[in-house]
């Protein structure tokens, strides 16, 4: 399946990019974070992060479709 | 005009405050959060913010809507900025129009605290001695390159 990924501030430093498509068989954002986290050097344990679909929040074991957007958020910093 | 909204542009106080007027409304809190040239015992040259923008604005709006149901207020505001940031920039303003002022000074705290909190923003410092670093104020080192 087909996945859209959002990275934002650290994690986007990390990876070099703010966003990339993958085709991963990863079926929830457990498993896909494991695979991103491998991919870029991702330290941050997920407990750390929050995961968002399609602009909503999900748990780390939400049914990820085809063609979702997916975002992993570090800890927020605003205000 | 949304309740919760994200800004590159300066946050026009007076024209925002317009939106709160109310008849029955007899007090106005306002929360203004302001760029400070140091953090942590660094000395800070200027920040970015970055933001999940359909995220922010629906959390955002969703803290706002809370906040309406939890205190006796008549209307509420927020615009947070993202984009770079100078020292003494306006980056958050909160607004709050309620019939008496107890509630208002206590959903304007409220406001803002769930906003750092909740709302995907994030916040880039860039130190005087050249480093910068996303902060994420969780107790644990920045996870950065």
């Amino acid at each position: 399946m087909k996945i859209r990924l959002l990275y934002f501030a650290s994690l986007a430093d990390r990876a070099g990019m703010s966003a990339e498509a993958r085709q991963t068989l990863a079926v929830t954002p457990r498993g896909l974070y494991a695979e991103v986290a491998a991919a870029h050097g991702f330290t941050m344990m997920a407990e750390r992060i929050r995961v968002a679909v399609n602009g909503a929040f999900v748990g780390w074991d939400h049914e990820l479709t085809d063609n979702d957007e997916v975002v992993f958020l570090p800890p927020v910093s605003g205000g | 005009m949304k309740r919760f909204r994200l800004g590159r542009e300066t946050i026009d106080v007076d024209a925002e405050r317009s939106a709160l007027d109310h008849a029955a409304a007899g007090a106005y809190v306002s929360f203004e959060g302001w760029v400070r040239d140091h953090n942590d015992g660094k000395p800070v040259l200027a920040l970015d913010y970055q933001a999940y923008g359909p995220l922010a604005l629906s959390e955002g709006d969703a803290i706002l809507i809370e906040a309406l149901e939890r205190f006796r207020v008549r209307e509420i505001r927020c615009i947070h900025r993202v984009g770079s940031l100078a020292i003494g920039d306006l980056a958050v303003w909160v607004g709050v129009s309620a019939d008496h002022r107890d509630a208002a000074f206590a959903a304007c705290r409220w406001v803002i605290d769930e906003v750092k909190l909740r709302v995907p923003i994030w916040k880039n410092e860039h130190y005087a001695d050249g480093a910068s670093g996303w902060l994420h104020p969780d107790g644990s080192a920045v996870d950065a390159k």
